[in-house]
């Protein structure tokens, strides 16, 4: 039975967000048997209600409240209020999000050691290598079901893959497959596999796809020692005089300003809105926000060098048949300066569908060039490319000055500079996409910008000397003991790989260090 | 209210106009014929009631669309949809009323006698709306175009998309990996 918990209570784990981060952390937590109250933004949505349908899929879920943009990313000028396209629900971004599942390479653990000094990047190592992640990359991987590991077989090709796969056999590439998907390739954890259905962004209605919305958050409710407040804006994390974090503010489903007492706060918003919440809780102890004694929070915001290739055939391909995301090459992935960048990046299958794909194409974009190439929408093949992206100072996500939400809360602006790293490796990246579709045979290729931000990394980060970052090894705020940062806004760097199987792993290793202290009464 | 008549009854009862008599009015080669306040498709048999905009305004809108987003293939009447919002919004919004009124206007002035719907050739009339493309009209239109065009269901299978998918089980038993030509 879900838990319920009184709002003076101030014994529990207070977690904001039910996404991959807030969403595992709650029931790892929940699991050892620590109490835990969930706040989230979001209305709950169960697997049933998700809508095969991408635009009433995307006012379903999508988070819609409006942020600002600045900076030279075309992002800004595209899409000025929604720079990031994640999700305001019970279990945050994992309703949208595609599964691809990779662990970090050595080397990206380490990017200031490896890449060397990069000109205007704030590049730093992570405090954690590959080899003590490792262990909790298993777990994390198990819990997930994630193809390619556990003896799981991967999952079949779709038409998309079949395209990519024969275009990387041309260019000479060696590792494509069908990815490492935290999608059930076959039933396991009472939960279906994958129907090919070809809406893994807008809620798998099968289930196949792993999302804390009907693994993490159902088996934490079950222990009787989870409950997840859905509809609970959080405004403000208060302190004492002490500077210990004692509980947070949020406005609840009928608007009403609510006060949740807690032991410790773990903020997993994501990487927008965690930054701007600790912002916002600013006090005459904190004038620069909590946990911002190093004035990092909320800099070194991070998207992944993006972008997406589409190709046009003479014959058919229908790619948004299957599974979205599940095919992959990862020999660009390696570190290998000589192409003119540091860092790599991943090609991926992407397909959108017919809405989207006008959305998205080229924003912007009207008359016969583009709409001859929608004249061929059953005719394409699509790729998206994810690669690191340098961190900057400059990069940031910022209380705005005058624009507030419904709550009172100023809204979040968020400036982005494209890095001359990024540009380049993106150009690198367009090159090669269309070049392996132009050796299947293509007759046109649309190297197409990047959308709104999936991946949102950086700002509150991970570092070694408490001047460098905002929170330890194991996501703990150097300033203050009991908070703690649970989602990817800990990331030191970005490296080339999808974010989410990264922090899924670090909440499964933050609940055992939380634990850990716990019964130490150290917080 | 706009109301879009998809059958030819309706549009002959309601517009009290014979399809002779539309076909006089419109001139060989009209494809969309103005009658009070409707704009009528005699050819195929469907027409659009007007509450707030000019039924000139919508019928040249119409075509505007047309050419910012031209698919051959796509009826006009699937454009009229796409663009029957900007009256609804006229009708509330006076603000938007004139926003389209004027930059209706303004591209009929361009466009000299006989006015947008008069330029025989695509290419005239893109012409002219490249010119105009900065403009907060160009961009409510088209703007409005991406979601009011592409997300019609209907238009879907024009493109090949086959949409919804869950209710039929999804792919796995219907072509996710049927291609052959590689
Ligand atoms: C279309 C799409 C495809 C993707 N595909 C992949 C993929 O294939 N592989 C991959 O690794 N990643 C993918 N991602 C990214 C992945 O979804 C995110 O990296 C991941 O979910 C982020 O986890 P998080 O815990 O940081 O935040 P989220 O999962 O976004 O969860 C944050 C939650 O916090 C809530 N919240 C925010 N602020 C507050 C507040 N103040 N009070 C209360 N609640 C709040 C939000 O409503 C949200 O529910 C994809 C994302 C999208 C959108
Ligand atoms: S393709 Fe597979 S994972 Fe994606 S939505 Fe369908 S069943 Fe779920």
């Amino acid at each position: 039975m879900a838990a319920s918990f009184d709002l003076k209570n101030d014994g529990v784990v207070v977690i904001i967000g039910s996404g991959a981060g807030g969403g595992t952390l709650g029931n790892e937590l929940a699991q050892k048997g620590i109490d835990v109250v969930i706040l989230e933004a979001g209305a709950r949505h169960e697997l049933e209600d998700f809508i095969n349908d991408e635009w009433d899929s995307f006012t379903q879920l999508a988070w819609k409240d409006k942020r600002t943009t600045s900076g030279d990313w075309r992002v800004a000028k595209d899409f000025p209020n929604l720079p990031a396209w994640i999700v305001k629900s019970v279990g945050g971004s994992t309703t949208h999000w595609a599964g691809a599942s990779l662990r970090f390479q050595e080397h990206e653990f380490k990017a200031a050691t490896t890449y060397g000094k990069v000109k205007g990047a704030n590049l730093v190592d992570w405090p954690v290598t590959l080899a003590e992640m490792e262990p909790y990359y298993a777990k994390a991987e198990a819990k997930m079901g994630v193809t390619g590991t556990n003896n799981w077989p991967r999952l079949p090709g779709n038409n998309n893959f079949k395209v990519l796969k024969a275009g990387a056999d041309k260019l000479g590439y060696k590792e494509c497959h069908t990815g490492n998907m935290a999608i059930n390739s076959v039933e396991r954890d009472d939960r279906n596999s994958c129907q090919q259905t070809g809406f893994c962004f807008q809620g798998c209605k099968w289930g196949a796809k792993w999302s804390t919305l009907y693994t993490e958050i159902p088996k934490g409710e079950a222990t009787g020692h989870l409950e997840v407040r859905p509809n609970s804006m959080v405004i403000k994390i208060n302190h004492d005089a002490s500077g210990k974090v004692t509980g947070v503010v949020y406005g609840d489903k009928d608007g009403k300003l609510q006060e949740q007492k807690a032991r410790i706060v773990a903020v997993a918003g994501n990487s927008i809105e965690s930054p701007r919440l600790l912002l916002n809780s600013e006090s005459s102890k904190f004038p620069h926000g909590l946990a911002n004694s190093s004035g990092q929070v909320g800099k070194n915001y991070m998207r992944h060098t993006t972008g997406s290739v589409y190709a046009i055939f003479d014959k058919p391909v229908h790619m948004y048949r299957g599974t979205t995301m599940a095919g992959i090459i990862r020999d660009e992935a390696r570190h290998d300066p000589s192409r003119g960048f540091v860092g790599g990046y991943e090609m991926e299958t992407l397909s959108l569908g017919l809405p989207f794909m006008a959305a998205f194409l080229n924003p912007g974009g009207w008359g016969r060039s583009f709409t001859t190439a929608l004249d061929h929408y059953d005719h394409m093949a699509g790729l998206w490319i994810v690669g690191e992206d340098m961190p900057r100072e400059e990069n940031r996500i910022t209380l705005h000055k005058d624009e507030k939400d419904e709550h009172g809360m100023p809204i979040a602006d968020v400036h982005f500079d494209d890095h001359p790293n990024d540009e380049a490796m993106r150009n690198h990246a367009y090159k090669q996409g269309q070049a392996l579709y132009a050796a299947v045979g293509a007759t046109r290729t649309f190297p197409t910008p990047p959308y709104p931000s999936t991946h949102n990394l950086g700002t509150n980060r991970m570092s070694e000397k408490a001047e460098d970052g905002v929170v330890n090894k194991h996501g703990q705020s150097h300033d203050i003991k009991n908070l703690f940062v649970s989602d990817g806004s800990q990331f030191t760097s970005g490296a080339a790989e999808n974010p989410t199987l990264t922090i899924v792993t670090l909440a499964i290793r933050q609940a055992d260090y939380i634990a850990a202290q716990m019964s130490a009464k150290t917080i | 209210m706009v109301t879009v008549y998809e059958k030819k009854l309706v549009y002959e009862k309601k517009v009290g106009l014979s399809r002779r008599e539309l076909l006089k009015r419109g001139g060989v080669g009209a494809l969309l014929v103005i009658s009070g306040s409707a704009v009528i498709s005699p050819e195929h048999a469907w027409g659009l009631e007007t509450s707030a905009l000019k039924p000139e305004t919508m019928a040249t809108l119409i075509q505007a669309a047309r050419d910012i987003y031209p698919h051959d293939q796509v009826p006009d009447k699937y454009y009229a949809i796409a663009v029957k919002g900007h009256d609804e919004t006229a009708a509330k919004d006076p603000a938007h009323k004139e926003l389209i009124e004027k930059g209706i206007a303004e591209l009929d002035k361009k466009a000299g006698k006989g006015g947008y719907r008069g330029l025989g050739w695509e290419e005239q009339r893109v012409a002219l709306l490249t010119d105009i493309e900065k403009t907060p009209f160009f961009q409510a239109v088209r703007g409005g175009l991406v979601v009011s065009l592409y997300n019609q269901k209907e238009v879907w299978p024009i493109f090949g998309y086959e949409g919804e998918s869950y209710s039929k089980g999804g792919y796995i038993a219907r072509g996710f990996n049927d291609i052959e030509w590689l």
